[in-house]
């Protein structure tokens, strides 16, 4: 074990002999918390079994709250839409070229899901999911990972039974007796080190950096051009696209006005779509097309998106998205559009729905 | 190719000589006219007329010529950008104080917008007394003030493969370094009374990813502050207003922002940012655990691939950063042929520990190519290794705590890329 083990050891000692001539100096701030603050605030699990609370949840009811609730990010046998983090799958791929770190071939200790999905899932409704759902999560989380068969109940008193397959490929950091010794070098060359010197690699082969509208500027700055001049030679892709919506932007004198405390509401709630959707200045398709413009456009208005087929099929019947339809999709998107890529369960308040939808509108192009 | 050390040895007295031959053969920029410079000949619009009144910027700005000092992010690294990153601009800053503006952020769940009067931190667990506090209870406590540098552990995590992004704001950006003003942990610890068996305490966000960490006591009751100002002034929402936990020297993933609660227990917690994340992954497939310090590392932030050389041959400025988790940095090398000869870099501000240093290198350039490299040595005695060296330990899928040597190739024009090198 490491040597930092040692010295956490010897602190337990220094722990306690500090804490008793300290408490003479307390200075008596702050209050005692009451059970139910603690209660409310401490629900954090260990792989003891600590913190665990009463409740059980089913592989098959998992699987309709996974279904409903992760999979829009997670993709639905947990391996992951875009860059959200795949959850299944990897087995054997630690020692691989392009590792695949699961729940199933990673993770050590089940009692981390149970807790992470507990105090953060859904990604922008956390702590919405009630005890016995996630167990059910956690529970078809394992049978994603092919640890448990299809009529698995995980529960409060079959938890500790669980070892995940990667428990005992972790160890506590030793870099003291290995790199620490090896980098400490007292005596290091400095002159005519080497014969020669190859470059072995370079950025420039697969540059993957971004550079925006600034950063030309200030390059072109540097350089001495004329900045306003190299801006246009350089990014006359966007201005293009900025004179194009300039030019379709519609009157706003024709424009009825929008109800700006529900926009502000929309907004709130559109945290609920921002993990695939996009909306306002610089918006991008995501695992969702971006939705400038949204109502009043047709159906499948942004070029490039790989829309599903019913929405396509409802586009060659020129449906234009209004308020009114979208509402309805907004609420059982499922049952909108058949076959829809959008597994976000719907919305279940008629208000967050205006509020949304107040939103978009404030987005119009 | 291979890099010759003729001419550029940095002595002095070879600076001044390329400083006097420079100033006979480049033309000051602007002073190519005739008749003289009409920044100069010709009165300017802020000769004459008058500027803004004291209160057209009740909170000051960066001049309007500055706009291209920014944070920048690297889209495709993360799936959304509330759950993202982005990056420090180290190659626009000098001395060692990162302005809270341009410190990089990171989130799980986006900025939390926090009215101080509705947070409270709770200390419960394994202590005598549970306790509650108002942000107003914290300001009675003792207070200090440190300089401490924040290293996200992936910082240069993309680089485990080899050289992949062009600028050291991109590969070395998510750090800063700021003066925090807090109360030390130990104190708020000692408050609530912590029982013999507390060997662990957990720091807890309030956002909705309610970030956790696993600390070991003695980390808590050494250095660690509950911090509430950065720079002087309350901390910005997106590094933790209004409280955030202060680890000097470690990851920054267990800076815990928008602090809420310390729980002390006898165990680990093992929760998904030290098991899941933050693990590195070895070649063999197995993973090393609670891999806090941050190992010394450096890096030239100019010249490099976003802050080229403009001015041609002569005297140059080379300078950068460099940081240790363990300690102070007594000393840097510096080279620019690619590793054959190394030279002291001078180191420039103050040293303090677990902080930024300043380092710089004159040199008289002699137009040809250069291979740039920093090499931190730290308070004890570590050497920062190349990215081979490391590689030997860990392989290429560790993600974190990647602080090999960073190399820059810089051409004829004075342009330079992230490279790497025999």
């Amino acid at each position: 074990m490491s040597k930092f083990l040692n010295v956490l050891t010897a602190s337990a000692v220094a722990v306690s002999v500090l804490a008793t001539p300290a408490m003479a100096e307390n200075l008596g701030l702050g209050r005692a918390a009451t059970p139910d603050e603690i209660a409310a605030w401490d629900i954090d699990i260990r792989p003891d079994g600590q913190g665990l609370p009463e409740g059980s949840g089913s592989v098959m009811d998992g699987e309709v709250l996974y279904t409903e609730k992760c999979s829009v990010c997670h993709g639905v046998f947990g391996e992951a839409v875009g860059r959200w983090p795949v959850l299944a799958g990897g087995d054997g791929s630690l020692s691989d070229d392009r590792p695949v770190k699961t729940v199933g071939s990673y993770w050590p200790y089940l009692s981390t899901v149970w807790d992470y999905v507990h105090r953060a899932m859904p990604f922008g409704d956390a702590q919405s999911l009630s005890n016995d759902e996630v167990y059910a999560i956690t529970a078809y989380l394992m049978y994603l990972n092919y640890l448990v068969e299809d009529d698995f109940v995980l529960s409060k008193e079959n938890f500790l039974e669980v070892r995940l397959p990667n428990e005992d490929n972790f160890f506590m950091d030793d870099r003291a007796d290995g790199e620490l010794v090896a980098f400490a070098k007292p005596e290091i060359c400095m002159s005519d080190c080497k014969d020669s010197v190859e470059i072995t690699a370079r950025a420039a082969i697969i540059d993957v950096t971004p550079e925006d509208a600034d950063a030309r500027k200030a390059r072109a700055a540097r350089l001495g051009m004329d900045v306003s001049e190299s801006e246009g030679a350089a990014s006359a892709g966007e201005d293009d696209a900025t004179q194009e919506a300039a030019a379709s932007a519609p009157a706003e004198s024709g424009e009825p006005a929008l109800d700006m405390a529900l926009v502000a509401e929309g907004e709130r709630v559109f945290k609920k779509c921002a993990a695939c959707h996009q909306v306002g200045e610089g918006a991008k398709d995501r695992v969702g097309p971006v939705l400038n413009g949204v109502i009043g456009a047709p159906f499948g208005h942004v070029d490039g998106f790989r829309y599903s087929k019913g929405l396509l099929e409802m586009a060659d019947e020129g449906m234009v998205w209004t308020e009114d339809n979208m509402a309805e999709f907004l609420r059982k998107p499922r049952d909108y559009i058949k076959r829809t890529k959008m597994s976000f369960a719907g919305l279940r308040k008629d208000e967050e729905i205006a509020a949304v939808i107040e939103y978009l509108k404030s987005f119009s192009e | 190719m291979t890099v010759s050390d003729k001419g550029t040895k940095p002595s002095r007295r070879a600076f001044l000589k390329g400083a006097a031959a420079a100033g006979g053969t480049l033309a000051g920029a602007g002073a190519a006219h005739a008749a003289g410079d009409p920044v100069i000949t010709e009165l300017q619009p802020w000769m004459q007329q008058l500027g803004d009144g004291v209160d057209v910027a009740p909170y000051g700005k960066p001049s309007e010529y500055e706009s291209h000092v920014k944070r920048r992010t690297v889209e495709w690294l993360t799936a959304d950008p509330v759950s993202s990153i982005n990056f420090t601009p180290l190659h626009e800053l000098d001395g060692i104080i990162t302005p809270n503006g341009l410190c990089f952020e990171r989130h799980h769940a986006g900025t939390a917008h926090i009215d101080p009067a509705k947070h409270r931190l709770m200390i419960n667990g394994l202590v005598d007394t549970p306790l509650v506090f108002t942000m107003a209870d914290l300001l009675r406590f003792p207070r200090e003030n440190h300089v401490y540098f924040l290293e996200c552990a992936a910082n240069s995590g993309m680089e485990w493969r080899g050289a992949q992004l062009n600028g050291c704001q991109f590969t070395h950006g998510m750090i800063h370094n700021v003066m925090y003003t807090g109360v030390k942990l130990r104190h708020l610890l000692e408050e609530a009374g912590v029982k013999t068996s507390g060997k662990w305490v957990m720091p807890e966000g309030a956002d909705a990813a309610a970030m956790t960490r696993s600390i070991p006591m003695e980390k808590a009751l050494d250095d660690c502050l509950v911090a509430w100002k950065m720079n002087g002034e309350a901390l910005r929402p997106e590094q933790g207003y209004p409280l955030r936990l202060v680890v000097p020297g470690w990851e920054g993933n267990m800076w815990v922002k928008w602090l809420r609660r310390i729980e002390v227990g006898d165990e680990p917690w093992h929760h998904r940012e030290e098991t899941s994340k933050y693990t590195d992954l070895l070649a063999d497939g197995t993973a090393r655990r609670f891999t806090w310090e941050m190992d010394a590392k450096s890096v030239i932030t100019n010249p490099s691939p976003q802050a080229p050389i403009l001015h041609g041959k002569g005297p140059t400025v080379l300078t950068g950063l460099a940081w240790s988790g363990r300690g102070t940095i007594p000393r840097v090398d510096v080279t620019i042929d690619g590793g054959k000869n190394w030279h002291a870099a001078r180191m420039s501000g103050p040293s303090l520990d677990k902080s930024m240093h300043r380092f710089y290198f004159e040199f008289d350039w002699d137009g040809g190519e250069l291979l740039l490299q920093s090499r931190a040595h730290d308070s004890t005695g570590y050497v920062q290794p190349t990215k081979n060296e490391l590689r030997d330990y860990r392989g290429t899928n560790s993600i974190y705590h990647n602080n090999g040597i960073q190399t820059w190739y810089v051409n004829k024009n004075g342009e330079a890329e992230n490279v790497e090198v025999s």
